[in-house]
């Protein structure tokens, strides 16, 4: 049964105006499925106004290996983030 | 009037209260994991809407019986579902089969129902009628892929047809107490949905290579209470906590 039906990672806009989330996966023949089973087993307590299906294999994921040498040089760059300015009173809550 | 129109609401409830049963044993059951929350998920609307067609009929009929007394105190001679609802689980293409044929039927049902004389069917007319429209896509889409899929899978689709099929003109029949209440106007004329039911299984028929099938004896008589030996079983199960335990709630 696995082997016949492919793997899906679901994704799901909560409302509109936000983005797609990632939510899990599920195993489906075919996209119309996977679409119908998405909706059956993610949306339940009305958790989407939107899904989008995607087969896993179409998904290229980066290697935990190389961890190291793909987010670790931006830990001693903290200039990056906006934290050097300081915001007037009158601006409030940003 | 009223009565018959009890007597037509309490033939809707049993419907919809027996085939929700009938897909809620397949909760645990399921050949996968996603088929096992869709078919409890098709329950439960079902289920849903038998509380509320319960509900309106011991309104109407006026003699205190609420939803629960309909549904758990009734034996099956009191039944008046239509013998489709009723046949056993089957396999996988059998209960796909069964939800299409009844899904196919109520969609357009409900549909008229929007222009029912009575406001509490109309509000669950409204309701009903997107869920059904799911249960055609989800029960299409698979006897499509059954059907059209591998040469045991079409074998077993085809065997559905040739075991379901004669159960499909009951749909389309109303009993006297019908007939009364689609007179005045409370409820949509069964025969009329024949065009659309047979439109859509047409389509998706056609989609899963099955063929239609040759005229059989259509078999009847849900409606004067006469069911099949598979009703008792079904009641003996749903109704035994509620018999032992009068009253017991949540």
């Amino acid at each position: 049964m696995v082997e016949a039906t492919p793997l899906w990672e679901v994704f799901i806009r909560p409302r509109n105006g936000l983005s797609h989330r990632h939510v899990g996966s599920l195993h489906a023949a075919d996209e119309v499925m996977a679409l119908q089973a998405a909706r059956d087993v993610y949306t339940r307590r009305g958790e989407g106004t939107s899904i989008w299906v995607v087969p896993s294999l179409a998904i290229t994921a980066s290697d935990p290996d190389h961890a190291d040498e793909m987010f670790e040089p931006t830990a001693d760059k903290i200039y990056r983030h906006p934290t050097f300015y300081e915001i007037p009173e009158e601006v409030g809550h940003m | 009037m009223s009565e018959a129109f009890v007597t037509a609401l309490l033939e809707l409830a049993d419907d919809h209260l027996v085939l929700g049963h009938r897909l809620s044993e397949w909760c645990g059951h399921a050949p996968m994991l996603e088929e096992d929350l869709a078919l409890p998920n098709m329950a439960l609307d079902l289920i849903g809407a038998a509380r509320g067609l319960y509900a309106r009929a011991g309104e109407i009929e006026g003699k205190g019986r609420d939803e629960d007394d309909l549904a758990y105190l009734r034996g099956e001679r009191a039944y008046l579902n239509c013998l489709l609802v009723e046949r056993e689980n089957g396999d996988f293409a059998q209960t796909m089969l069964r939800q299409l044929y009844f899904a196919a039927f109520m969609e357009p049902y409900w549909r008229a129902a929007a222009s029912s004389d009575d406001p509490v069917l109309r509000g669950i007319a409204a309701k009903a009628v997107k869920e059904v429209a799911y249960h055609i896509r989800h029960a299409g889409e698979w006897v499509v892929r059954m059907g059209d899929g591998t040469g045991e899978s079409a074998r077993r689709m085809a065997e559905a047809v040739e075991e379901l099929h004669r159960f499909t003109d009951e749909l389309f029949f109303s009993s006297p107490a019908a007939e009364a209440a689609e007179a005045a106007g409370l409820l949509p004329v069964r025969a009329e949905t024949r065009g659309a039911w047979e439109a859509t299984i047409r389509t998706v028929f056609a989609e899963a290579r099955l063929g239609w099938p040759a005229q059989v004896w259509a078999q009847q008589g849900g409606r004067a209470g006469a069911h099949g030996e598979a009703l008792g079983h079904l009641l003996a199960e749903m109704q035994s906590l509620h018999r032992a335990h009068p009253g017991a709630a949540w």
